[in-house]
């Protein structure tokens, strides 16, 4: 079990590796989206710092919404996802090991990045790190989510616009714990709260959206 | 010889409905180790389709398959450890060489084949000279050949069930794949297998399945 | 189909089992005759609630006149949610024991339950004008009820860009449920992150001491809203009966009995 894990997180970084163009879209698009917010809303700082926090997670929850809806796709194009199904090894843990491989090439590098980002957006050192925690424990949940709506939209026609609808209700507990952290730190009320629901989240999804998402794919396959 | 007493894979009274269409009906059959069956039919007459209901991809719509004697839903796991199937589609990655290919389909199917067992396999299909090209510039029959390496690779599956194997290969590659799928019924393997064109395969026992008789 | 394990053609039907009515074919004419006791019920429970809602109860100390409103907002909420729930139900108990019936039911419920959540918005923002000056607060309740509809919309839009009925079903059942654990995260993130930001310290159900009228009538338009909900369910699931099983026998024999009389017998 553990070394089809290993293996299968192997294969799809060494596919990104010989495509690393691909992985380097979520990563502009979170770039450009934050940047574009105070082109919008003007540039003062103190406002800047405000909406930080905020800017940073929608634009983290656009960015793997755009780029998750791919997960599956060339192995369904290709043929790969029949032989997954076929697999003696359980269906959730190759799709596991599909979303950890996903998380370190997309969640991963906008948690490296958004220290920059908050340097834009005028946060102090302190709440960067905060910013930064959030984003650690919130976007392998947002990769967990988005793995179970990629499945099930797998091969739909107008797949875009129906993932965002089935996945982004169930973003909106993320987008308070994780944006609200800094509000919080700012009112002297300790971010251990926000930290430790973040947590619990993951741990939830991390229990139910692989089989979800696997029980999906066998449904898609059908 | 006689009739054994378990039949390897069993179909009892299938039915097979997409979308809307009733493809088939009331399809039997029994397949004893070491048998060969060749799935005939009209295009559309739902081949393939059995062939995913066989392997577990799909459900029927009724009726039941039966591995080894047991309801096969139940023997999930013996079910799949025991068949190796290859569709239409080659699960062929571009960006991979034919041995990464090979090497991440047998991590897939968690399967532990030893590298010069995989290597050996590339070279019998004739793909020697081009193990270290990306699978993108191989012609399509190549890539066919890439998929169809598994099965020389494979001494452990007790059912190979193949999609048409045949397609855009050539002379030798169909001359290789035929020996190579004797070899596995001599070893007491069974194939289900579908195809378009005449091709000789050594096999004791061997059946024909014509889905035109089954069809509503 | 026709032949499914569960079909009532192997089910005696003398005996009290709890699938005789999962299959289409049993239902279909138990269903016809609950319509119009439930389509009775809903008219007499909506004149019985409305009378009280506006000629009995009391004028509120607070908010005058306007929180009438109540009586059909805080329905709709209670049956929105309630929906949702009992979705998923049939959508678990599908999945669980493969009866074609479970799923038909989820979907005929989803229009109404998003109806109902709607509804809960509408009446919210109606009573938000009068009360907080504005149509629109960023209220823990009101939140959520925004969500739960997109939930709904959801569900929908992912049963409508599935063509094979099969898949549609149990997709759609998978994202229903996921939804359902999600539910009470989303209600409690919501509340909690609404309490940071000091929002609304008027709630439309919070008044401390409300009459007994008013919870009868508030009650009354609640049971009203299930007869409503249980009807229209009903009407809808025996639509997509028909709809899916036209090429099973029962159901022609049905257009034949329907073209010579009587459809609900």
């Amino acid at each position: 079990m553990l070394s089809v894990f290993v293996s299968v997180v192997r294969r799809d970084l060494l596919l990104a590796w010989r495509r690393r163009s691909d992985v380097l879209t979520a990563l502009g698009f979170f770039l450009l989206v934050t940047s574009l917010f105070p082109l919008g809303v003007g540039p003062e700082p103190d406002q800047l710092s405000r909406i930080a926090a905020g800017v940073m997670w929608v634009a983290a929850l656009l960015a793997t919404l755009l780029s998750v809806q791919r997960l599956f796709e060339s192995d369904e194009a290709d043929g790969t996802l029949e032989q997954m199904l076929l697999s003696v090894e359980p269906l959730a843990v190759i799709v596991l090991a599909k979303v950890c491989a996903y998380w370190l090439l997309t969640g991963l590098p906008l948690v490296v990045i958004a220290p920059l980002i908050a340097l834009q957006f005028n946060l102090s050192p302190d709440e960067t790190l905060i910013v930064c925690a959030t984003l650690l424990i919130g976007t392998p949940t947002l990769s967990l989510l988005g793995a179970v709506g990629a499945s099930l939209t797998l091969g739909l026609r107008g797949g875009g616009a129906l993932i965002a609808l089935l996945v982004l209700p169930l973003y909106v507990p993320l987008l308070i714990f994780g944006a609200g952290a800094v509000d919080a730190w700012r009112a002297g009320l300790g971010v251990q709260s926000h930290l430790a629901l973040l947590g619990a989240c993951l741990l939830v999804a991390f229990a139910v959206c692989p089989l979800a998402s696997a029980a999906a794919l066998r449904i898609a396959q059908d | 010889m006689t009739e054994p007493a378990v039949a390897l894979i069993e179909a009892r009274a299938l039915a097979c409905v997409r979308g809307r269409a009733r493809l088939f009906s009331g399809l039997d059959f029994a397949l004893a180790p070491g048998e060969l069956m060749h799935v005939a039919g009209a295009n559309g007459s739902g081949k393939t389709s059995l062939l995913r209901i066989l392997c577990g991809l799909s459900e029927p719509e009724s009726g039941e398959v039966r591995w080894r004697g047991e309801p096969a839903r139940r023997v999930s796991d013996d079910w799949r450890d025991g068949l190796l199937y290859l569709g239409h589609r080659n699960a062929v990655k571009d960006d991979f060489t034919p041995l990464e290919n090979l090497r991440a389909s047998a991590a897939i199917a968690g399967e532990t084949t030893p590298e010069d067992t995989l290597l050996r396999a590339l070279v019998d299909i004739g793909l020697g000279a081009r193990l270290d090209v990306p699978a993108r510039s191989l012609s399509q029959g190549q890539r066919r050949r890439v998929a169809l390496a598994r099965l020389l690779a494979d001494s452990r599956s007790a059912l190979w069930i193949l999609d048409e194997p045949f397609t855009a290969l050539d002379v030798r590659a169909v001359a290789t794949l035929a020996g190579a799928m004797s070899a596995h019924l001599a070893r007491g393997g069974s194939i289900i297998y579908t195809t378009h064109q005449p091709v000789d395969i050594d096999a004791l026992r061997r059946q024909t399945l014509n889905l035109d008789d089954f069809s509503c | 189909m026709s032949d499914s394990p569960l079909s009532a053609a192997r089910v005696p039907s003398a005996g009290f089992s709890l699938f005789h009515y999962a299959s289409p074919q049993t239902f279909f004419p138990l269903a016809g005759k609950l319509l119009w006791p439930c389509w009775i019920a809903a008219l007499l429970l909506t004149v019985a609630g409305l009378y009280t809602a506006f000629f009995v109860a009391p004028t509120d100390a607070t908010q005058g006149d306007s929180y009438r409103i109540i009586f059909i907002h805080v329905p709709a909420a209670w049956m929105s949610m309630v929906i949702y729930m009992a979705m998923a139900f049939w959508c678990a108990v599908g999945l669980v024991f493969n009866t074609r019936l479970s799923f038909m039911m989820s979907s005929a419920l989803a229009p109404t339950g998003a109806l109902w959540a709607f509804i809960a918005l509408w009446t919210g923002a109606l009573w938000g004008k009068p009360t907080w000056g504005t149509y629109w607060v960023w209220d823990a309740r009101l939140t959520s009820e925004l969500i739960l509809f997109f939930l709904y919309c959801g569900y929908m839009a992912l049963q409508a860009a599935i063509d094979d009925p099969r898949r549609a079903d149990r997709a759609g059942a998978l994202i229903a449920i996921v939804g359902a654990i999600n539910v009470p995260i989303i209600y409690f993130s919501v509340k909690w992150w609404n309490t940071l930001h000091q929002g609304s310290s008027v709630s439309m159900t919070q008044s401390p001491t409300m009459a007994t009228t008013m919870l009868t009538g508030m009650l009354l338009m609640a049971l009203a809203a299930w007869a409503y909900t249980i009807g229209v369910a009903l009407v809808r699931v025996r639509a997509i009966m028909i709809e899916r099983e036209r090429h099973t026998d029962w159901v022609r024999q049905l257009s034949q009995a329907g073209s010579n009389g009587d459809m609900n017998a």
